[in-house]
């Protein structure tokens, strides 16, 4: 079992939580991610390494709450444990001084794009970052960024904190300023990940965007996790990322397989509601009893 | 002695109607006094052809002359000294191929049902509780990391138990079994049966790690650093695409994926266990072989209205069991022969329908079987919005990409010397479906007790 030993509430969704899983935390690198199982009926779910520690044997996770699954590790607690962690998985990030680049983070994309941030700026790079948020209390992690970029520009759609906009607003001034942008990392929510892809294409910068593809073993094994590239041809997230060309990507089609399943995402979260009420509702007439008898 | 009946005593079954709508296994197997009929028609051959076509060699009179003389543990003794696994093997090998293929029988009648009399006494013996533990002799002091918990990793490792090795199976998936878990479904091969094997090489001192992927969580050259020597059996798991356009719509499916969202990830009882599987109205299966019926067969259960396979040549060169054939007919799944599907079309994302051409026949290929040609023009499409992919897989290759040493042939699989399934690099072994591509339990499983006994050699003599 892989025992939770720390839980912190980053934002009103997004929790980060620091997980027994020694095997894991020997071997993991930045980019890599891990698959986890809540219990024994629990589904395969890809989660990115934020941070590990070899030596305590800990990975540090960050998830935002979507779903049923990610709802039910939600509630977990510090001595809880997961089912099942596996990894680490796929490709770590290529790390090197490439001059200038603009790593853009959107919601819980922040987390895992810390590490890298912070791997860029120890390897010499200039680091200019743009995160962003939907609002204020989505937004987590601004000075641990802060403290790894020459400049850091915050973003909420609602204006609750730093600049008004879509991380893609100032993303595109700059890019019309310098003509010094080496590279574009970019982690966030698929339809942020597009946009900025569309952004920086026509001034040709490489831009490395993290998939979030639908996945099951995260081995090579199933094939779900494939994205299709604009040429036509297509490779498997797991095994092949998950970093890729965003220019490469076909976005439309990778946004539409992530919805494939949106009804019955919402059945399961809804019975898990369900039933989790039921237990709430057993918990407290069992309360009751003991009190009365 | 008495006359021959010319056909085979009939297994009885669960309707076709009833059973393409639930999980629970097809066959209930024989009776004794079924056993005991079918046991009569065999003549005890003295140069039983029988044996020669079984890639263990059972010794296939004998143990039916043992359920003759109702002492069916000696029947399961014989058959174990050379198949760990009889209740699977009885459920799976294609008999039709094998020892039943080659039965002396099949020149006047039906050949005599070995694979059926095989399962017989492996159900009886488990009926009769737990399997004795054999008497272990003392520990060697040698340990063996095993990669792969499908048959080939579970009967080395039974195998090297047993002869005092300490052995260690690291497997990727978080439940051990292989294809026997995540690939064929329950109603052909219950869950439980693969259960209480996984647990009897528990019982025998073998550690099972679950969620270790060799080559990415330890490379090889790791464990050889704690491990005397190291058995591959990780099968073939990358599943194979048509390179078609469409193939990446929401709804077109690997049959891996497929068959793991419901067997594995129990996507069957779908939202009590949380992965999720598109039911689909109609469903379209591409492929001939056994993971193919499995999955067509799978789709009926899971509540499609209408489920359909399309295969490239004719019925008669369907590399599936003949009894899955025949059990998805009798279940209403319809068949295309001689269809080439072409390209996928869809809306919105979706998968909606299967454009293909209609095949003739041509000259023989390599295999020997005619080749199927696609006539021109002759495109139609087929509308379902399920469409899984069955046509083949071969190793993944994250193996030979972590293991430098390892030679690999042109399409993936680990090259081994067949005599000793050692493989290019010193303290390494491999078998099962890594060396061949998708193959057979029981070719695996042979494959395994000759890799265990040369295991056994190089620990103790340290000669490679
Ligand atoms: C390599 C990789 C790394 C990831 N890292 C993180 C991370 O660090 N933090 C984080 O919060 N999320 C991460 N994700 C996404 C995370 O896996 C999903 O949010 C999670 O599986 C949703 O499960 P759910 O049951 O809570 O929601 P669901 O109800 O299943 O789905 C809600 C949403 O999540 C998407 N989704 C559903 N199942 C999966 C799945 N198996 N894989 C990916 N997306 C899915 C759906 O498209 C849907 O939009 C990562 C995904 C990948 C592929
Ligand atoms: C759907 C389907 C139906 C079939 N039907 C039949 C049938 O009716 N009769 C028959 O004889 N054969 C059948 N087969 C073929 C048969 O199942 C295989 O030939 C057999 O299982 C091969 O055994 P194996 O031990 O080599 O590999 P597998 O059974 O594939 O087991 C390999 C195991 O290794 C694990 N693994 C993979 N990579 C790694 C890694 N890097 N580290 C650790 N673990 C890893 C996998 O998760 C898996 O558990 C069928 C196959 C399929 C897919
Ligand atoms: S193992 Fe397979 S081939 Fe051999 S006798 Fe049994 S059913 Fe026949
Ligand atoms: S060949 Fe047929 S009849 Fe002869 S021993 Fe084998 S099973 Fe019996
Ligand atoms: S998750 Fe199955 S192949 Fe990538």
């Amino acid at each position: 079992m892989y025992e939770i030993l720390e839980k912190e509430v980053l934002s009103e969704t997004v929790k980060r939580m620091v997980v027994y899983a020694p095997r894991v935390a020997r071997k993991a690198r930045a980019g890599q991610f891990v698959i986890v199982r809540n219990d024994e009926k629990g589904e395969r779910i890809p989660l990115t390494i934020a941070d590990f520690d070899a030596e305590q044997g800990t990975i540090t996770i960050i998830f935002q709450e979507v779903g049923k699954s990610t709802a039910q590790m939600g509630q977990f607690q510090v001595g809880d444990a997961f089912a099942n962690v596996v990894g680490p998985l796929g490709h770590a990030t290529e790390i090197e001084n490439y001059g200038t680049v603009i790593m853009v983070g959107g919601g819980v994309g922040i987390a895992p794009l810390f590490p890298i941030t912070r791997a860029l700026k120890q390897a010499g790079n200039q680091v200019i970052s743009i995160i962003g948020a939907r609002n204020h209390s989505l937004l987590f992690w601004e000075e641990r960024m802060r403290a790894y970029s020459d400049e850091l520009i915050v973003c909420t759609d609602d204006g609750s904190r730093g600049r008004k906009a879509l991380v893609t607003e100032p993303l595109k001034e700059i890019l019309q300023q310098r003509k010094d942008i080496a590279r574009v990392w970019a982690i966030g929510p698929a339809v942020m990940m597009k946009f900025v892809s569309a952004a920086t294409q026509p001034f040709g910068i490489p831009t490395i965007v993290s998939l979030n593809t639908i996945m099951i073993d995260g081995t090579g094994m199933c094939g779900g996790c494939r994205v299709t590239f604009t040429d036509g041809g297509s490779q498997f997230v797991c095994v092949d990322g998950p970093e890729f060309d965003g220019h490469n990507v076909d976005w439309n089609l990778l946004l539409e397989r992530l919805s494939f399943y949106r009804e019955q995402e919402q059945r399961a979260l809804q019975h898990w509601k369900d039933h989790a009420c039921r237990l709430d509702q057993a918990a407290e007439t069992l309360e009751k009893e003991r009190a009365h008898g | 002695m008495a006359k021959i009946l010319p056909t085979r005593t009939p297994m009885r079954e669960q309707d076709p109607q009833v059973r393409a709508r639930n999980y629970e296994e097809v066959s209930y197997g024989y009776s004794i006094e079924e056993a005991l009929a079918e046991a009569a028609r065999c003549l005890d051959c003295a140069r039983p052809t029988c044996m020669p076509g079984c890639p263990v060699k059972i010794d296939i009179p004998g143990f039916i002359r043992h359920i003759r003389e109702g002492n069916y543990q000696a029947a399961v003794d014989l058959i174990k000294q050379t198949n760990a696994l009889p209740a699977i093997t009885g459920r799976v090998c294609p008999q039709e191929t094998q020892c039943e293929g080659v039965c002396v029988l099949t020149k006047k009648y039906e050949p005599v049902a070995i694979g059926r009399l095989e399962r017989f006494v492996a159900d009886w013996e488990a009926r009769q509780g737990p399997p004795p533990l054999p008497s272990l002799p003392p520990p060697t002091g040698k340990k063996v990391a095993v990669a792969g918990s499908g048959p080939a990793g579970l009967t080395v490792a039974a195998d090297l138990a047993r002869l005092g090795h300490k052995v260690t199976i690291f497997e990727a998936l978080h439940e051990a079994g292989g294809v026997l878990v995540y690939g064929i479904p329950e109603f052909r091969l219950p869950k439980s049966i693969v259960k209480r094997e996984v647990d009897y090489v528990r019982a025998l001192g073998v550690e099972i790690v679950t969620d270790f992927i060799v080559g990415t969580t330890a490379t090889v050259d790791e464990l050889l650093e704690e491990f005397d020597a190291v058995f591959l059996g990780v099968g073939a798991g990358l599943p194979w695409f048509l390179g078609i356009p469409g193939e990446n719509l929401g709804g077109v499916y690997s049959a891996n994926e497929y068959l793991t969202r419901a067997n594995l990830m129990r996507a069957y009882r779908f939202p009590e266990y949380d992965t999720p599987i598109a039911i689909g109205e109609r469903v379209v299966t591409i492929g001939g072989g056994n993971t193919a019926m499995d999955a067509a067969r799978t789709a009926l259960r899971l509540g499609a209205k209408e489920s359909i396979v399309v295969y490239r040549r004719s019925r008669a060169e369907m590399p599936a069991r003949q009894e899955e054939i025949h059990h998805a007919e009798e279940e209403g799944v319809q068949f295309y022969f001689l269809t080439t599907p072409v390209a996928f079309h869809g809306q919105g994302g979706r998968v909606r329908s299967l454009e293909c051409l209609k095949n003739e026949l041509g000259e023989p290929d390599a295999s020997g079987r005619r080749r199927p040609v696609p006539v021109p023009n002759s495109n139609f499409h087929i509308e379902a919005d399920v469409m899984v992919i069955a046509i083949g897989q071969s190793p993944s290759p994250i193996l030979a990409k972590t293991t430098p040493e390892l030679t690999t042939a042109r399409n993936g699989t680990v090259v081994v010397d067949p005599k000793t399934m050692k493989t290019s690099k010193r303290g390494v072994f491999a078998g099962g479906d890594i060396i061949t591509g998708g193959a057979t339990v029981i070719l695996a499983m042979g494959q395994a007790k000759t890799a265990a006994q040369a295991i056994d050699e190089y620990l103790r003599t340290g000669v490679w």
